[in-house]
C-alpha cells in the first residue's frame, strides 16, 4: 500500500428511482458540503450505471477523493456496482430507508426532506471516522491441517486435504487407523444396487494415508496442548511413550468418533447377560466366522436371532440416549443379511419402532426383504440373555404384549460422541475451583484429562459443545461454523451419522480447514464476515481490565497476557464487534467500524426541540436480520414513520451503551434495538450478540432512572427478515408509545 | 462474458439453489474462479420457496442473507442466471461447456424501482407460490430475488403489454429486443447442484389430485402457511376457501413404491411434522392434523422434534399407507380410506384439506447431463466415468438443507482437487 494521503471526502447523491422526484437534492448536495464537510458532492441522475460510477472512480482516481459516501439506495442494492475497495464507503439509504417508506403526498414532503438531510448528515460523519482496513497479511502462516482422530472421518479429512495439495498431521490415540469402521465386518453399501453389503476398505484407507508423503501420522498420541490461533496453531502431540513432539499447523479438523453406548446400562435389554451383544459386538462375532456360520460366545451355532433397534436411544425417561444415531437401522439390516447369507433358513427378525433407511437405504431395505429377514414392529420391553434369549415386547401391529426367543439378541445401541469437555461443566469447575473450592480442582484434572484438543485459550479446553455432547453447529444452512474459529467437526463427533456421511462430512471438514489457512493468511475472516479486512485494535492505555471483552466474545478469541490485560487473537476472532459493545471505557474498535463511526452518527442528527412536534427515534438494527426486513418493507412499500433514524450495526452484541448514553443525552425521543432471536433456538450469526445486548440493556433501567427517563424510552426487539409487516408495525406502535410518554425532557441540554 | 475469462483452473456449479450458492462460494473463498449458472432468473432455489426449515422453525431468508452477502462481496463468483447447460465436452480437468442464456428482457440498468410491473396488466402463473396465484408479467421472483432485477415474461414480449413495459421504465432497462445467448467456456471441473422437483402427484391415481380440489401438495401447503403466500398465511383450502381446521398428511405419498418412486425422500416426514406445527401456528387448540405414515424418519438429532410433536394434543398419528381417497360431494371433504396396522382396523376418515408428501427426484427439466455422468437407479447423480464431475445436494441423495450444504461443501473440494491437479500437471510439463 502507498503512504497514506490526505484524506479527502466526497458526497454522491443519487436521484434516480425517484429519489429526485420526492426530495430536493440540490439542498442535500448543500448539507453534505456544508454540515458533512464534504470536500466535494456531486448528484447524478443514475448513479449506479456505468456513467455514474466512472464519475466517482475519476474522482478517485484524478481528484485525491479517499473518503466517498454514496446517497442512494441501500448498501444491500448495486453492491456490485458500487465497489470502491481502495476507498472508505458510506452508503446513505435515501430510496429503501427514506422515499419508500414515507408516506406518499406532499403533505409529508417536510418530514420527508428532514430525514434525507439527516441520513446525509449521518452518511458524511460516519464515513469520516472510517479507514479502509488493509489487512494484515501474515508473513509465517502455516496451511498445514491437523486432524485429530483417525478413524474413517479422520482419514478422509487427511486424504481430502493432502489430494488437494495440503500437508496433514495426523493424531490418533490408538496404535492403528481405522477407528470403529475397522472393527467392521462388512459396510452398508454407498452407491448402485444397494443391495448387498460391502467391503469395509478401512484397511486399504489406512495403508492409503500411510503411504501419502503429504500426511504425518502418529499413532498412540493424543494433543495435550494447542496454543495459538489458526494459521498460528502451536500443537503439543504426546505419544504413549512420553515423547512430545510440537508441530505448528493452520487449522484443525477434530474428528474424534464415537463410542458405542455401554451395554451395562441397559440391564433391562439383557445388556451384560448371555448371548445379547451389541452391533459391535455382532460385528466382531461375523467378523470372526468370516463368511462361515456365526457363532456365539459359547460357541453355538446362531439359529435364530432377535435385532432389538433403538436400544437405549430415542428415550424420553432421560434415562438413555434421546437421540436417535441416524446408522443402526442400516446396520441392523447389513447384520441381518450376514446371517441370511451364510444360511437362509436361519430365524432373522428386526424389531424395530420406525425403521429409517431414507433415501436409496430404502432398495437395502427391499433387498433384506427379499433374502427373507423379517420386520416386525415392536417395542421390546424386557430381554433375557442366556442359552435361549427371550423378548418381551409390545407387537404394535398385532397389538399385543408377546414374547419370542432367539439364540442370539442384538441390541442397536447409540453413538456416544468423544467431543472432549462440556464448557459449561469447566467453566463452573474453574470458577470454583478458583475461589478454593478443592474438589472443583481436582475435577478440573480430571475433566482436563478427557479433552481432545486442550486448548490454552482462557474459555475452555474444547469446541463447545451443542445438544448431548456432539460438537455441532447451530445453524441448519452453515454445519461447520463451530464457536471456535479455525476448527472444524467431522463425522460421529458433530452429529450422530453412518458411515457414508461421515466420509462426506470429513471433505467438507477438510474443505472449511483449508478456506480457513487460505484466508487468515491474507488477514481475511471467516464465516459470517467472510473476506473482512478489518480487526479490532484496543488502546490499552485506556483498559480497566474488566474483562468483559474476554468473557464476553462468542468465539474465545480474546486471551489475557501476564498483565491481565486482553490479547486479542485476530485469527481467531470474526469481527462481530461484541468486544466493543462490551468495553465500557470504549478502547476498542475497528479500522471501519467503531464507537465512532455510529456515535457520530447518532449526533448529526437534527433533533428539533419539544415545540416542533417531531421527534426523533433511534434504531439501531443488526445488518443481518433487522436491516434486511426494514428493506423489504421499503421494497413492499409499507410505511413507518418519518421521526426514525436507522443505523445499521454488525450485530447487537456491538452495541456499546455510549451510543444509546449519546442518543439519549441529544435528545432523541426513544432508541430502539432490532436483533436477531436469542436463546435455545439462536438465529444470531454470532451466537452470543443479540443475547449480550437483551443482558446489557436489562441493566440499564437505573441508569435511565437517573437521566428522568421512563424504561420504555429504550426497547430492545427481536426480529427475522420476513417480519416486513411486523417491523413496521413495531416501529409505528412504538413511535406512538413514545407520543404518549411525550417528548424528551433531554431536548435543548445536547 | 467472454470464453477468456473462464479457463481449466475455473469451476463450473450448474445451479443456484442452497447446494449450488454453497458450492460457489465455499470454492471461491478458497481463492478459486467460479461460475455459478441458474436456470431461473433467481438465486436461492426451492428453498426460498419455504416458509420455516425444521427443526429450529428459522426462516430461510435468514441464511439465504448471508450467501448473498457472501456473493456480492466476492469477485471470484460469477453469477449467470436465466442460464442453461446445453453441452458439456472433454474430460476431468479439461472441459469444454456450452451454456445457453434465455433472455431476461431486462439488463443491467434495472433497478428494481418497480414501474414497469406497476405499468403492465397482464398475469402468469407465479412460480414462486407454486402456481396458486397470478404475478404480473413484469415481475420480480420474491423479495429476495438475486440479482434484484425484474424479469419480463416471454408471453407479453411483442405485444403492447411489452410496450407499456419498455416505456414505464425511466432507466431504459427493458430490452424487449434480446436474444438468447450462448457462451462458450473452457472449465476445469463441474459440480451439478441442479436440485429436485416433486414427484408428480397427479400420478398418484388413487389419492385423486387430479380429481378433489382439497387434496393437494405439500409444496402448495407450504405456500398457504407463508403469510407471504397466495393467502396470507391462512389456511384457506382451494376447493371453496373455507379454512381447513382438521388435515390430514399421506406420508410416502408415491414413495418408497414399486409404482412410483423407489426410494425414500428422506425430508418428507420432518417436513410433514414442521407443516403440523404451522397448523398449530395458525389455528392453535383449534386446529387438528393426523399424520398417516409408515415409518416415521425423524432421523438423528431430528428425533427432539418428533417428540415434542408427540407432545402435541392436536397431533395423531396412524400407521396406515392410505389406500384410496374419496371425496363426499355434500362438502368437497375429501375421505381416506385405509387399515391403521396397529390394530388392522379399517377406517374411512373424513378431513377438510389432504396433504400429500410428494417425494422428491432429481430435476430434469432444462438439465441435460452429459454422458459421463454416472447416475444411480433414481437417477441421482453419483458421480462421472472420467472423475471430473460431481453432484451435490439434492441432485445427489434426497437431502435436507443442512445436508445439502454438508454435500456441497464437500463437492465443492472434490472440484478443488480437480482443479489443482491440473494445475500441477502443467506446471510439471
Amino acid at each position: 500500500m502507498n503512504a497514506p494521503a490526505t484524506p479527502k471526502y466526497a458526497a454522491y447523491v443519487c436521484s434516480g428511482c425517484g429519489i429526485g422526484d420526492v426530495l430536493d437534492v440540490k439542498s442535500l448536495e448543500k448539507i453534505a458540503l456544508k454540515e458533512g464537510k464534504m470536500a466535494v458532492a456531486k448528484s447524478h441522475e443514475f448513479l449506479c450505471n456505468a456513467e455514474g460510477v466512472q464519475m466517482i472512480r475519476d474522482d478517485i482516481a484524478n481528484d485525491g477523493v479517499t473518503h466517498i459516501c454514496i446517497a442512494a439506495c441501500s448498501r444491500r442494492a448495486k453492491a456490485e456496482a458500487f465497489q470502491f475497495p481502495d476507498v472508505a464507503m458510506s452508503r446513505a439509504n435515501l430510496r429503501e430507508g427514506v422515499i419508500w417508506v414515507v408516506a406518499e403526498g406532499s403533505d409529508h414532503d417536510e418530514v420527508r426532506q428532514e430525514m434525507a438531510e439527516d441520513y446525509i448528515r449521518m452518511g458524511c460523519a460516519e464515513v469520516k471516522k472510517m479507514k479502509s482496513p488493509a489487512g494484515k497479511v501474515k508473513e509465517a502462516s502455516s496451511k498445514t491441517i491437523l486432524v485429530v482422530g483417525g478413524g474413517m472421518s479422520g482419514m478422509t479429512a487427511a486424504l481430502a486435504a493432502a489430494d488437494a495439495g495440503y500437508a496433514v498431521v495426523l493424531v490418533e490415540k490408538t496404535g492403528a487407523l481405522g477407528g470403529f469402521a475397522a472393527r467392521l465386518h462388512k459396510r452398508v453399501p454407498f452407491s448402485g444396487a444397494y443391495a448387498e453389503p460391502q467391503k469395509v476398505g478401512a484397511g486399504e484407507t489406512a495403508a492409503q494415508v500411510q503411504a501419502n508423503p503429504k500426511i504425518k501420522v502418529y499413532l498412540n498420541s493424543t494433543v495435550t496442548e494447542t496454543a495459538g490461533a489458526p494459521g498460528r496453531f502451536a500443537v503439543k502431540i504426546a505419544a504413549e511413550s512420553g515423547s512430545i513432539t510440537e508441530e505448528t499447523c493452520g487449522a484443525i479438523v477434530q474428528a474424534t468418533g464415537f463410542s458405542t453406548y455401554p451395554l451395562d446400562k441397559l440391564p433391562e435389554l439383557g445388556g451384560g447377560q448371555p448371548n445379547v451383544v451389541d452391533q459391535a459386538g455382532l460385528e466382531a462375532l461375523a467378523k470372526q466366522a468370516n463368511g462361515g456360520a456365526i457363532l456365539r460366545a459359547d460357541g453355538k451355532e446362531v439359529k435364530s436371532v432377535v435385532f432389538v433397534q433403538c436400544a437405549g436411544q430415542r428415550d424420553d425417561t432421560g434415562m438413555h440416549l434421546p437421540y436417535c444415531s441416524g446408522h443402526c437401522c442400516g446396520t441392523s439390516i447389513k447384520q441381518a443379511m450376514y446371517f441370511k447369507d451364510q444360511n437362509p433358513d436361519i430365524d432373522t427378525v428386526v424389531m424395530y419402532q420406525d425403521l429409517r433407511v431414507p433415501g436409496m437405504g430404502e432398495d437395502f431395505y427391499r433387498s433384506a426383504q427379499q433374502k427373507g429377514v423379517i420386520f416386525t414392529k415392536g417395542k421390546a420391553s424386557k430381554v433375557t440373555g442366556g442359552d435361549e434369549c427371550q423378548v418381551e415386547f409390545a407387537d404394535l401391529i398385532l397389538d399385543e404384549v408377546t414374547s419370542t426367543t432367539a439364540d442370539l439378541v442384538v441390541l442397536a445401541t447409540g453413538q456416544v460422541p468423544n467431543a472432549g469437555v462440556n464448557l459449561d461443566e469447566w467453566t463452573a469447575t474453574v470458577t470454583a475451583a478458583e475461589s478454593g473450592d478443592a474438589a472443583a480442582a481436582e475435577k478440573k484434572s480430571e475433566l482436563q484429562k478427557i479433552s481432545v484438543l486442550n486448548l490454552n485459550y482462557r474459555q475452555g479446553p474444547d469446541v463447545p459443545q451443542f445438544k448431548y455432547g456432539f460438537a455441532d453447529s447451530h445453524f441448519i444452512c452453515f454445519p461447520y461454523e463451530t464457536r471456535r474459529t479455525g476448527i472444524y467437526a467431522a463425522g460421529p463427533t458433530r452429529r450422530p451419522m453412518d458411515l457414508f456421511q461421515a466420509t462426506e462430512d470429513a471433505t467438507g471438514a477438510a474443505l472449511k480447514a483449508i478456506q480457513a489457512v487460505e484466508n487468515v493468511e491474507k488477514g481475511r475472516a471467516a464465516h459470517p464476515r467472510a473476506g473482512d479486512l478489518s480487526f479490532p485494535s484496543a488502546r490499552l492505555e485506556g483498559c480497566t481490565q474488566c474483562k468483559r471483552c474476554t468473557v464476553e466474545c462468542p468465539f474465545g478469541a480474546i486471551d489475557e497476557d501476564e498483565k491481565r490485560f486482553p490479547v486479542f487473537n485476530e485469527e481467531r476472532c470474526r469481527r462481530c464487534g461484541t468486544c466493543m459493545g462490551a468495553c465500557p471505557v470504549r478502547v476498542i474498535s475497528f479500522e471501519n467500524y467503531s464507537c465512532d463511526t455510529v456515535g457520530m452518527q447518532v449526533k448529526a442528527v437534527n433533533v428539533p426541540d419539544e415545540f416542533e412536534e417531531k421527534p426523533r427515534i433511534l434504531i439501531l438494527a443488526c445488518e443481518n436480520d433487522a436491516y434486511p426486513a426494514l428493506d423489504m418493507a421499503g421494497l413492499q412499500r409499507m410505511s413507518y414513520s418519518a421521526f426514525v433514524r436507522v443505523i445499521p450495526v454488525r450485530c447487537l452484541g456491538s452495541v456499546n451503551t455510549i451510543w444509546i448514553t449519546d442518543a439519549l443525552n441529544s435528545g432523541y425521543d426513544g432508541v430502539m434495538m432490532m436483533g436477531c432471536k436469542r436463546g435455545d433456538d439462536y438465529q444470531c450469526h454470532f451466537v452470543k450478540g443479540s443475547e449480550m445486548a437483551f443482558y446489557r440493556m436489562s441493566k440499564i433501567g437505573d441508569t435511565l432512572k437517573q437521566l428522568g427517563l421512563e424504561p420504555e424510552r429504550v426497547q430492545t426487539e427481536e426480529v427475522a427478515i420476513t417480519d416486513n409487516a411486523r417491523v413496521v408495525r413495531m416501529i409505528n406502535d412504538y413511535v406512538a408509545e413514545l407520543d404518549k410518554l411525550g417528548p424528551s425532557p433531554m431536548k435543548g441540554f445536547g | 462474458m467472454t470464453a477468456s475469462i473462464a479457463t481449466n483452473q475455473t469451476i463450473l456449479v450448474v445451479g443456484g439453489g442452497i447446494a449450488g450458492m454453497t458450492a460457489a462460494l465455499e470454492a471461491a473463498e478458497c481463492g478459486k474462479q467460479v461460475i455459478l449458472a441458474e436456470k431461473t432468473p433467481t438465486l436461492g432455489g426451492r428453498t426460498s420457496l419455504l416458509y420455516r426449515y425444521f427443526p429450529k422453525m428459522c426462516h430461510p431468508t435468514c441464511g439465504l442473507e448471508i450467501n448473498l452477502k457472501r456473493i456480492r462481496g466476492n469477485p471470484n463468483v460469477r453469477v449467470m442466471t436465466m442460464t442453461e447447460v446445453a453441452a458439456v465436452s472433454g474430460s476431468r480437468g479439461d472441459y469444454s461447456v456450452t451454456l445457453k442464456i434465455r433472455p431476461r428482457y431486462v439488463n443491467e440498468n434495472c433497478t428494481a424501482c418497480g414501474d414497469c410491473g406497476k405499468a403492465v396488466a397482464a398475469e402468469v402463473p407465479n412460480v414462486a407460490n407454486y402456481g396458486l396465484d397470478k404475478t404480473k408479467a413484469a415481475y420480480l421472483p420474491h423479495g429476495m430475488a438475486y440479482p434484484q432485477r425484474y424479469v419480463i415474461d416471454p408471453s407479453i414480449v411483442g405485444t403492447p403489454e411489452g410496450e407499456k413495459a419498455k416505456a414505464a421504465c425511466k432507466v431504459g432497462a427493458v430490452d424487449l429486443g434480446m436474444q438468447e445467448e450462448t457462451v462458450e467456456l473452457k472449465v476445469g471441473s463441474v459440480v451439478w447442484a441442479t436440485g429436485w422437483r416433486p414427484y408428480d402427484a397427479n400420478k398418484i391415481q388413487p389419492y385423486g389430485y387430479d380429481r378433489y380440489a382439497n387434496v393437494i401438495t405439500s409444496l402448495e401447503f407450504e405456500r398457504l402457511a407463508d403469510p407471504r403466500g397466495p393467502t396470507g398465511g391462512k389456511l384457506l383450502r382451494p376447493g371453496d376457501g373455507k379454512e381447513a381446521k382438521n388435515i390430514a398428511f399421506i406420508q410416502c405419498a408415491g414413495s418408497r413404491d414399486e409404482n412410483h418412486l423407489r426410494h425414500c425422500s428422506r425430508i418428507c416426514c420432518m417436513a410433514t411434522l414442521k407443516q403440523t406445527q404451522y397448523v398449530r401456528e395458525a389455528l392453535g387448540d383449534e386446529g387438528k392434523s393426523t399424520v398417516y405414515y409408515i415409518d416415521i424418519r425423524a432421523i438423528d438429532r431430528f428425533e427432539d422434534f418428533y417428540q415434542n410433536v408427540q407432545k402435541d394434543p392436536t397431533v395423531s398419528f396412524v400407521k396406515s399407507k392410505v389406500a384410496r381417497i374419496a371425496e363426499n360431494d355434500q362438502n368437497g371433504n375429501p375421505v381416506l380410506h385405509g387399515v391403521d396396522t396397529e390394530g388392522y382396523q379399517r377406517y374411512a376418515t373424513e378431513h377438510d384439506l389432504v396433504v400429500l408428501a410428494v417425494g422428491m427426484e432429481p430435476e430434469v427439466t432444462g438439465v441435460k447431463l452429459p454422458d459421463d455422468i454416472l447416475l444411480d437407479s433414481s437417477n441421482f447423480i453419483e458421480g462421472s466415468k472420467s472423475g471430473g464431475m460431481f453432484g451435490a445436494g439434492s441432485a445427489a441423495s434426497p437431502l435436507d438443507v443442512n445436508r445439502a450444504v454438508q454435500s456441497a461443501t464437500a463437492a465443492s473440494l472434490k472440484a478443488i482437487q480437480v482443479i489443482h491437479k491440473t494445475a500441477a500437471t502443467e506446471a510439471a510439463i
